[in-house]
């Protein structure tokens, strides 16, 4: 497996949803790229028999009666948001 | 002598004998943060006014049967409190003032009548082992202001540590209460996975995030640690397991007990006084009856690897969800919906959040998804399966919680491989999904804590304690105090 190129960065950043400089770009190639040469050492170990383990408990799935209740408001909920307006959060418009 | 050089159970006969009150507590509590907070940095926001009136009103009506009556405590910052700002040490969320509810822990402590004095400092989204990523402040290690106090729960060690508070909640996904717990000299416990409800814990890496509390002693811990214990409904991943009577296991008796020395935790890598005080605290334990052998878990040096391939992949999962819409800080230099995401998350994350988003975003991407992060989880499974045939036939695992003392601050900020390395004694427990505690061994020949680390079976915490209070009992390091401002 290869380093990773600061074109990749560049890619995974904008599926991350993070805007970086050309600066950043250069920084986290340099980190991204040992952090994940280091990772390579997992290859030494041969994993072809082996389950992978998502979670150590032994899970079962969790249902329960889908009832309505009452959590929170609509103004509790609207509370902590950077920009509403007439009961609604405001974002920017998506259409031109 | 300060208040807090007394256990949770003194306190609490001081309390029912009408010696102190629950208003000398909250005043002991705020006269030692305005004391030596400046120096320690160890909070974000102080709660005054509103722990002042509880301690009225506890005042007014005592209980007796609430068990932690009145008692002052810290909570780490990434853990909510209804009405009271919380930010996971992030700018993204300076202005999250009321989370609307609080998390089940702290609903737990309140049933107990414990009183919140504030929130505390932590590295932001609590990736980090130093809390110099907490985008407010860097905490210091109350032995020496010079060091770090260890991350990412480095505010809940030091304040405790500091004796600003009696206790305090942390969070630990690989290694974040015992690592600080071990750097500032204090009693520092991981649950097993499932044991404490994570509902109300702002999520890091969920398959490995566990709630623990950090104290001055093992008894005091465990005391708080049955108090948040306990099936959530809230919460899916929390175990219907019975909790027991953590205290009641704290007999001081550890004889025919078997303990397993991994010889890869005192290998090169572990500083020699670490290894020298680890080795002091095994001869203790021989001498209490115990008895020990070197074992082998042969997997742990690929830890910290799979560690970081997971927990970043969860965690560029779980951040997805700050998108500046619903709450936290919104950038003003977007017009459009996109743009609006990626600036407001580019402004309000720091790098190494955004390195981690980053990585898991990578180890999660088609094409890599198999080369990274399947594999991570099977060799996840290989790490798992050594922790569980060495506790097959052994009670506990022993080591260093930490391969040296406290660091100094910035010494290794630009190098997060190195930062990374850590944690590379405490992150297989999360992994393997197992409780540890970190308890304090010695000094350094710097005067600097030096911790150690007892690991157990699942659901087995009361094992876990049994044997850290033997060892506490026996020896006198937590009884040592920090010369901050003067004050033994």
């Amino acid at each position: 497996m290869a380093d990773i190129s600061k074109e990749q960065v560049k890619h995974v950043a904008g599926l991350a949803r993070l805007a970086i400089t050309e600066e950043e770009a250069d920084m986290f190639t340099q980190h991204l790229s040992s952090i994940i040469e280091y990772a390579e050492q997992l290859n030494e170990l041969d994993t072809e028999n082996v389950e992978p383990t998502t979670h150590v408990l032994d899970l079962k799935n969790v249902l329960r009666e889908d009832e309505p209740k009452e959590w929170i408001t609509k103004d509790e909920a609207l509370k902590n948001a950077p920009d509403t307006q007439d009961g609604y959060y405001r974002v920017p418009s998506i259409l031109e | 002598m300060s208040l807090f050089d007394h256990s949770i159970k003194q306190l609490e006969e001081m309390l029912h004998r009408k010696e102190i009150s629950a208003e000398d507590l909250v005043d002991a509590s705020f006269d030692r943060i305005h004391e030596v907070d400046e120096q320690v940095q160890a909070f974000l926001t102080l709660d005054e006014e509103q722990a002042r009136n509880q301690a009225k009103q506890l005042d007014a009506a005592p209980d007796e049967n609430a068990r932690l009556f009145a008692l002052p405590a810290g909570i780490k910052d990434n853990i909510v409190t209804k009405g009271i700002r919380t930010t996971c040490g992030s700018q993204f969320l300076k202005n999250f003032d009321d989370p609307l509810y609080n998390a089940t822990a702290i609903e737990k402590l309140n049933a107990e009548k414990m009183v919140s004095v504030g929130k505390l400092n932590m590295d932001e989204f609590a990736m980090g082992s130093s809390t110099e990523n907490s985008s407010y402040k860097s905490t210091r290690n109350p032995w020496n202001t010079d060091h770090v106090p260890g991350g990412s729960s480095g505010g809940s060690a030091a304040a405790v540590a500091a004796g600003e508070v009696l206790f305090s909640l942390g969070s630990d996904t690989g290694g974040s209460i015992r690592q600080p717990a071990s750097f500032c000299g204090v009693v520092g416990m991981k649950p097993t996975y499932g044991r404490v409800s994570r509902f109300g814990l702002v999520a890091f890496a969920s398959s490995l995030d566990q709630i623990g509390p950090i104290t001055r002693s093992v008894e005091d811990n465990a005391r708080v640690l049955e108090v948040i214990s306990g099936h959530d409904k809230m919460d899916s991943t929390s175990a219907d397991v019975d909790v027991p009577s953590y205290t009641d296991a704290l007999t001081g008796d550890v004889k025919g007990m078997k303990i397993a020395v991994p010889k890869e935790y005192l290998a090169e890598g572990v500083a020699p006084e670490v290894k020298e005080a680890v080795i002091s605290a095994l001869n203790k334990y021989k001498e209490l009856g115990a008895e020990w052998e070197e074992v082998s878990l042969p997997h742990s040096k690929y830890a910290v690897a799979a560690y970081y391939l997971l927990a970043s992949s969860e965690a560029s999962a779980n951040l997805a969800r700050f998108d500046g819409v619903r709450y936290g800080v919104r950038s003003d230099n977007a017009t459009n919906m996109m743009d609006m995401y990626t600036h407001s998350r580019s402004e309000g994350f720091g790098d190494e959040v955004k390195r981690r988003i980053m990585l898991g975003t990578f180890a999660l991407s088609s094409g890599y998804y198999d080369a990274y992060y399947k594999k991570a989880q099977k060799v996840r499974t290989l790490i798992k399966n050594d922790f569980d045939n060495i506790l097959k036939d052994y009670d506990v695992i022993i080591g260093p919680t930490a391969p040296t003392p406290a660091f100094k601050i910035g010494e290794n900020v630009d190098d997060p491989l190195t930062m990374y390395a850590n944690d590379i004694l405490t992150i297989p427990v999360n992994l393997a999904g197992v409780p540890g505690i970190s308890v304090p061994c010695g000094f350094s020949e710097a005067g600097l804590p030096i911790g150690l680390q007892i690991i157990g079976k699942p659901f087995d915490e009361s094992t876990v304690y049994r044997t850290a209070h033997a060892y506490e009992q026996a020896t006198d390091h937590h009884k040592q105090r920090p010369l901050l401002g003067g004050v033994k």
